[in-house]
């Protein structure tokens, strides 16, 4: 298929392999931010065909993996209720709260619906107005503008009997936190090339400057990825920080401002906590006050939630890429991706359930 | 959810917010087109969760292939061919 086939070609792979042993004279560290190029680099294994010396460290861009505990167990107690139509992404279904998940509640009998779009949310609520549509928005900066546009035509439409549970993070805010702990290994970042897409790479290049750090917007197929380690290291090499962009042919540097505005209209910077990670300042979307009406979580008070992680993950360690997967006992064991016990094994974004997919085991490493 | 896709704008409709069908290499969606309001029919778009965020610039993406394809070969060069 265009644009994606030919950036999946094993001749232009091995070149860039080849120019990337020739530029590398030193050990080097990269994060790739975002899920999905944890995805690709695991399965494809291009963590292991890389000049030996360069280690990629996996990030903590998966939204399955970081939607908090506390916003699950919400979205659990709302699902439950009988007048209540839950929907949301499938890859949300089988994360595990204090002691549930939502495919579990919906086998007992919960109306709980996966969406491919949240605007099929605001539709099923226009074709049951006797019932209260809930809609889970999760995600980055990537999914924020269509739960935004989602939240906008229910106003537009007089959809009253439509909200939303919203738990965005943003990227930015993510990385700053990571540089900002002290025995931080990462010496450059791959930046997720459709959130730049999205909000542009501006917000990136103070960052670049403040830590030394260099920043490559990258895209997703494994041509993409292999050329924005390159740059990478390049400018490693070089002795550069700066912003650069490996995925031209879909991210501008001011991004898509049809979308930043709708974003800016319905939604507004809040504090927020990662599962894993714990709070970050200003790191998350909130609905602002023009769209309260519409979030779930004033709609439906529910009662003091008491949450609990599985004591065996190790979910936070692997979100900020200081421990991997094979490094968890429960990994394999107790924890596999139909029985996952943390976020990260539940997804295939998510860097547990990317090592169990690709057969990695202890002796792997 | 996270994944953005790359496809083909077949049709666009008369709808509120604007849409259009998008070609998937033969399997055809509907998909939000508010967010690139300049989008034709025949433009590729990269759709993440029913949503076009963005447009493929194809002159750009010429020049990415292009400078990989003009790398040299390890092993063509090392077999002197
Ligand atoms: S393998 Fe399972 S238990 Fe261990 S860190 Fe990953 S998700 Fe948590």
């Amino acid at each position: 298929m265009k644009y994606l086939q030919e950036y999946r070609d094993p001749v232009l792979a091995r070149r860039l392999l080849a120019e990337l042993r020739a530029t590398a004279t030193t050990p080097w560290t990269i994060m790739e931010v975002c899920g999905g190029q944890t995805h690709t680099i695991v399965r494809q294994g291009i963590d292991e065909l890389l000049p030996a010396g360069i280690r990629m460290i996996h990030g903590p861009g998966c939204p399955v993996c970081v939607t908090p505990l506390e916003t699950i167990d919400r979205a659990l107690a709302i699902a439950a209720r009988p007048d209540v139509i839950f929907t949301s992404y499938g890859d949300m279904l089988r994360v595990p709260g204090t002691s549930d998940d939502l495919l579990a509640l919906k086998a007992r009998g919960a109306d709980v619906r996966v969406v491919y779009t949240p605007l099929d949310a605001v539709r099923i609520a226009q074709e049951n107005p006797g019932r209260e549509v809930v809609f889970l928005a999760v995600g980055f900066e990537t999914t924020a503008p269509a739960n935004a546009m989602a939240v906008l035509h229910a106003a537009a439409s007089g959809v009253a009997n439509f909200s939303v549970l919203v738990s965005h993070v943003l990227v930015p805010p993510a990385i700053t936190a990571l540089m900002d702990e002290p025995d931080t290994q990462v010496q450059a970042f791959l930046a997720a090339g459709h959130v730049c897409a999205v909000m542009g790479w501006t917000e990136y290049e103070p960052i670049a400057e403040k830590y030394g750090v260099p920043v490559v917007v990258t895209g997703f197929e494994p041509l993409d990825l292999l050329e924005g380690i390159l740059m990478a290291v390049r400018q490693l090499e070089q002795g550069r920080a700066e912003v650069e962009n490996q995925y031209a042919r879909a991210v501008r540097r001011s991004g898509n401002t049809a979308a930043q505005d709708a974003m800016r209209r319905v939604f507004q910077v809040t504090d927020r906590t990662w599962r894993g990670i714990g709070p970050i300042k200003a790191s998350g979307l909130a609905l602002s006050p023009e769209f309260h009406r519409y979030d779930a979580e004033h709609r439906f008070a529910v009662g003091d939630l008491v949450t609990r992680e599985s004591p065996d993950c190790i979910a936070g360690d692997i979100l900020r890429g200081t421990r991997v997967p094979t490094d968890c006992a429960a990994y394999g064991r107790t924890c596999t991706p139909r029985t996952p016990l943390g976020a990260p094994m539940v997804s295939s974004e998510g860097t547990c359930a990317a090592f169990y997919n690709a057969g990695r085991t202890l002796e792997h490493r | 959810m996270c994944l953005g896709i790359p496809g083909r704008i077949v049709t666009l409709d008369d709808a509120e917010p604007r849409s259009g069908t998008v070609d998937f290499d033969g399997l055809r969606r509907p998909v939000c087109l508010a967010y690139t309001p300049e989008a034709e029919v025949g433009d590729y778009v990269i759709v993440h969760v029913g949503f076009a965020i963005t447009l493929v610039d194809e002159d750009e993406a010429a020049k990415t292939l292009a400078v990989l394809r003009a790398m040299p070969d390890a092993i063509e060069m090392e077999l002197g061919t």
